[in-house]
């Protein structure tokens, strides 16, 4: 899965989570969640579970403090990918 | 610990909604409430026809299903805990009238990153479902922050 891949399925994830339809239909990897989606830490939970599921990766506290962008969320995702395959 | 969990709720006398713990453990919770007739609500809820609205049956599920459940799973953190309730969707079957007690059960579903997510229901004294659903929180550690 490449990175476009990765974004293009965060987008999904991250849709029903957000009010803000312009930054959604905008996403790149500069989009923040907090910021530009407005959503608050208790949906940022549930943006990383359906994360864990639909990648079918493991989250820790470490990688989950830090996703708070979508470039920072696209790259643990595919470390966490890439450490799966490997 | 169920006197202990009690003993760290952060609510006033005025709207606490815990009676007693009758079991908690890592995986949920029971306890019990009795809405007593002179809780001031009934005044105004609704004129002449006293029933417990649902926001404080609501509350009720979240106090013992989320918040003493959280207290317990945060046990070994040796701060006060701050709760707040984040989302539910409760269904309501019957009505709570003035001087029952009910019985609140919860199950967690999951608890990652501070948030604690529960299946709870609440039961009357006759055993019949009044209210069922989820309610998830997020609990903070005070000093944590």
């Amino acid at each position: 899965m490449n990175k476009e891949e990765i974004i293009e399925a965060l987008k999904t994830i991250v849709e029903p989570y957000s009010e803000e339809v312009s930054a959604i239909a905008n996403i790149d990897e500069n989009t923040d969640f907090i910021n530009d989606l407005k959503i608050n830490s208790a949906n940022l939970v549930d943006i990383v579970l359906d994360i864990e599921e639909k990648f079918n990766i493991e989250i820790d506290n470490d990688s989950m403090a830090k996703m708070l962008t979508v470039k920072a969320t696209t790259e643990i995702i595919a470390q966490k990918l890439e450490a799966n395959a490997g | 610990m169920k006197k202990e969990i009690l003993a760290k709720l952060p609510y006033g006398k005025s709207f606490l909604f815990v009676d007693e713990l009758l079991h908690v453990d890592e995986n949920g919770v029971t306890g019990t409430y009795t809405y007593t007739e002179n809780l001031p609500f009934y005044e105004g809820h609704f004129k002449d026809r006293p029933v417990t609205p649902a926001v404080i049956l609501t509350e009720t599920m979240a106090q013992i299903g989320l918040v003493c459940l959280g207290i317990y799973l945060l046990k070994d953190i040796d701060q006060n805990v701050s709760v707040a309730m984040t989302s539910n969707a409760i269904d309501f079957l019957k009505p709570v009238y003035p001087g029952e007690q009910v019985t609140v059960t919860s199950e967690k579903v999951y608890f990652r990153f501070n948030k604690l997510s529960c299946k709870v229901k609440m039961e009357n004294a006759a055993g019949e479902m009044v209210c069922k659903g989820s309610i998830s929180g997020m609990l903070i550690s005070k000093g944590n922050e």
